[in-house]
């Protein structure tokens, strides 16, 4: 099926094209660029930009299949915790005599189940919004990991293990070529594959794509556990950058995926948005963050900064006249 | 939509008995519900007391009303603002601005009196929640979103504007530590300011204009639109209120513990949250008692206090917690579908 909707199609003019949200998002983006090689002598430095890549990759590992989510509408705030719990079960098996692999595959596994733990409640529940099933479920999934870890930090992976976080293949990072290929993988899912015209469609409107043969239930535990799968992923590659894990890591993850989501032009209602925008939100936050270190801006200004980004990010679009909801 | 859906099936299935049966009682458990939960209470108390007699002390029992009451406060307001549909995670990050504030000031000026203080945070929290207010009202964002990102934003001014310090109890005036310990015919002050607060809020709620038109917006938003009602207002006064009571509760819970940080009450709004929907607040809107609410406190409070004394790890109380949660939202969840099913069926008789 093509990916282009009706509309576009109907009538193409180059104005519209680049009025979109994704080609403001990269002015912003080379902006952002711009002012932090202004700040600091040291940001335009090639190694340098190449290894702030992976200290911000494994979030927009979440980023992927946070906008099938968001476009179908739901939201999961579930996904910090989740990788707490996927990071804290792996160290914890490993520390108690599991081999690595094993560990590893254990914590992939938890992760997904941790997803669909989400999708099914959400499903089976259909009252109940997916913000406060994932709400509870964060408690539930962080509170678990602290049963298991209580305060103590765990790990002592092998070397190799690593090499996730920090290694190299050719001159590129493990974690980009990783990033790459499940970008490519989802961005083909979202937009040339038939479950992704069925995202949209139950992000337009679930009760008429039930109606019109949509699996929608279905495809709703799918994506959660996409999602929870994707957080355990982040988790695999976080747990290595650090070295080891504790019940509190990954805090905060939530704003910030979704936070990168949004901003990438996935409308909060469902239904609207692209891939390649979130994409560029992922670089456009990450290399805004790591330019503002650079420069020793406090990490809690930082926070009010994604925290504001967010909102204006679901504002602007509304501001713009003809846009806003008759309420 | 959903509550159509699962009205189909009722139809479907009206003839049968069994369908009946489930009827009665999931109405009856929807009437009886405080009741349920006050049993609930008393027969968790008594396993805990049997567990460990001295939970049933006096002075133990002070301890955890003291502790449980800024909890009920924070309660209130979050029923309001879940009643609209809402949900506000920014609890926690106003109460620790606010607290930080005034507890600055206190330090700053040491012959501050205890209620400015106590203003003063209620005028903060306030503005802090009409801007979520006016975010949620006039931008249309959705409550999550518009609360965990200013969350994070007040969360940053808070380390901001300490600088990272801490404001600890010599810093504070003895009157202004008052507010936390005092008490007043042998009950604390913070006791006190709770029984205030649900009081004014009772008479709010169930009988002035403005209260019901809370409950109007939540049950069916279309229909309070039609009615006249103005939604924008009613949602931006209850994001207000939210944010005033957590103002006011950052100043009682920084005089409580004398000692204000950038990371006071983080995560507390979960708890908030916990206490509304074990207390029968529907997240699908329209539905909460304050009775619910202040028992559901209780319960939180309860468990919070008697988890060490029955020698469970600290560690699992945050599993326990987000258990609980789900637990009662899902018993809602059931119950609604019962209530609703009755409904309906009426509706065909």
């Amino acid at each position: 099926m093509n990916s282009r909707t009706i509309e576009q199609k109907m009538d193409f003019s180059w104005r519209r094209f680049f009025l979109q949200w994704e080609w403001m998002l990269l002015a912003v983006f080379i902006a952002v660029n711009i002012i932090n090689a202004n700040l600091s002598d040291y940001y335009l430095d090639f190694t340098n930009l190449r290894d702030a890549m992976m200290s911000f990759l494994d979030k927009a590992f979440i980023v992927l299949p946070m906008v099938l989510v968001m476009i179908m509408g739901d939201i999961d705030i579930s996904v910090g915790s989740t990788v707490a719990l996927s990071a804290v079960v792996m160290a914890d098996l490993y520390n108690k005599g599991v081999p690595m692999v094993p560990a590893m595959l254990i914590c992939l596994l938890t992760g997904t189940i941790c997803g669909w733990l989400n999708g099914w409640l959400i499903v089976r529940f259909k009252e109940l919004s997916s913000v406060i099933v994932t709400l509870s479920t964060m408690i539930i999934y962080r509170g678990i990991a602290y049963i298991l870890l209580e305060d103590q930090a765990a790990g002592g992976f092998p070397s190799w293990f690593s090499n996730l976080g920090w290694g190299y293949i050719g001159s590129v990072p493990i974690i980009v070529v990783v990033f790459v290929v499940f970008a490519v993988i989802f961005s083909l899912l979202l937009h040339k594959s038939v479950l992704g015209r069925w995202i949209y469609a139950i992000g337009n409107n679930s009760t008429s794509s039930r109606y019109s043969g949509v699996q929608v239930d279905r495809i709703k535990i799918l994506v959660f556990t996409l999602t929870g799968f994707m957080a355990a992923v982040a988790a695999l590659f976080l747990t290595a950058r650090m070295g080891s894990t504790r019940p509190n890591i990954a805090m905060g993850y939530e704003l910030e995926v979704i936070a990168m989501v949004v901003l990438g032009g996935i409308s909060t209602s469902g239904g609207k948005g692209r891939m390649i925008g979130a994409i560029i939100a992922v670089f456009l936050i990450g290399y805004l963050r790591y330019g503002l270190g650079l420069i020793n801006v406090q990490a809690q200004a930082l926070l009010i900064i994604i925290g504001l980004l967010l909102i204006l990010a679901v504002m602007l679009p509304k501001l713009k006249p003809g846009n806003r909801k008759q309420a | 939509m959903d509550s159509y859906d699962t009205g189909k099936t009722a139809v479907a299935a009206a003839g049968s008995t069994a369908v009946k049966r489930k009827v009665a009682w999931s109405s009856y458990a929807a009437r009886f519900r405080e009741l349920g939960l006050l049993f609930f209470i008393v027969l968790l108390c008594m396993i805990i007391q049997l567990r460990n007699p001295s939970f049933l002390t006096w002075d133990n029992i002070q301890d955890l009303v003291n502790n449980t009451a800024i909890l009920s406060i924070l309660s209130v307001g979050m029923m309001m603002v879940i009643i609209t549909r809402g949900i506000d995670l920014s609890v926690g990050a106003i109460l620790a601005l606010s607290g930080m504030i005034s507890a600055m000031t206190v330090s700053e000026y040491p012959g501050t009196p205890p209620m400015l203080a106590l203003l003063l945070g209620a005028v903060i929290g306030i503005v802090c929640g009409s801007i979520i207010g006016f975010l949620v009202s006039k931008m249309d964002l959705l409550p999550i979103i518009a609360t965990l990102g200013m969350m994070n934003v007040y969360r940053g001014l808070t380390y901001l504007i300490s600088d990272g310090s801490w404001v600890s109890a010599h810093q504070m005036s003895e009157a202004f530590k008052k507010l936390g310990t005092g008490t007043w015919l042998g009950i604390s002050y913070l006791v006190w300011f709770a029984v205030l607060v649900y009081v004014i809020a009772y008479y709010f709620i169930t009988h002035t204009r403005t209260g019901r038109q809370i409950y109007a917006v939540g049950s069916n938003p279309e229909a309070a639109r039609i009615s006249g009602i103005q939604m924008n207002r009613i949602l931006w006064l209850v994001y207000a209120i939210m944010g005033g009571l957590s103002g006011m509760a950052g100043v009682l819970w920084v005089a409580k513990f004398a000692s204000a940080q950038g990371d006071t009450a983080t995560g507390y709004e979960l708890s908030v949250i916990a206490a509304c929907v074990v207390g029968g607040v529907s997240i699908a809107g329209g539905v909460g008692k304050l009775s619910g609410v202040l028992l559901g406190a209780i319960l939180l409070g309860i468990i919070n206090n008697a988890l060490p004394l029955i020698n469970v790890s600290p560690f699992w109380q945050m599993g326990i917690q987000g258990a609980i949660i789900l637990a009662a939202v899902l018993i809602n969840a059931v119950i609604k579908r019962g209530v609703d099913r009755t409904h309906l069926m009426r509706r065909n008789i």
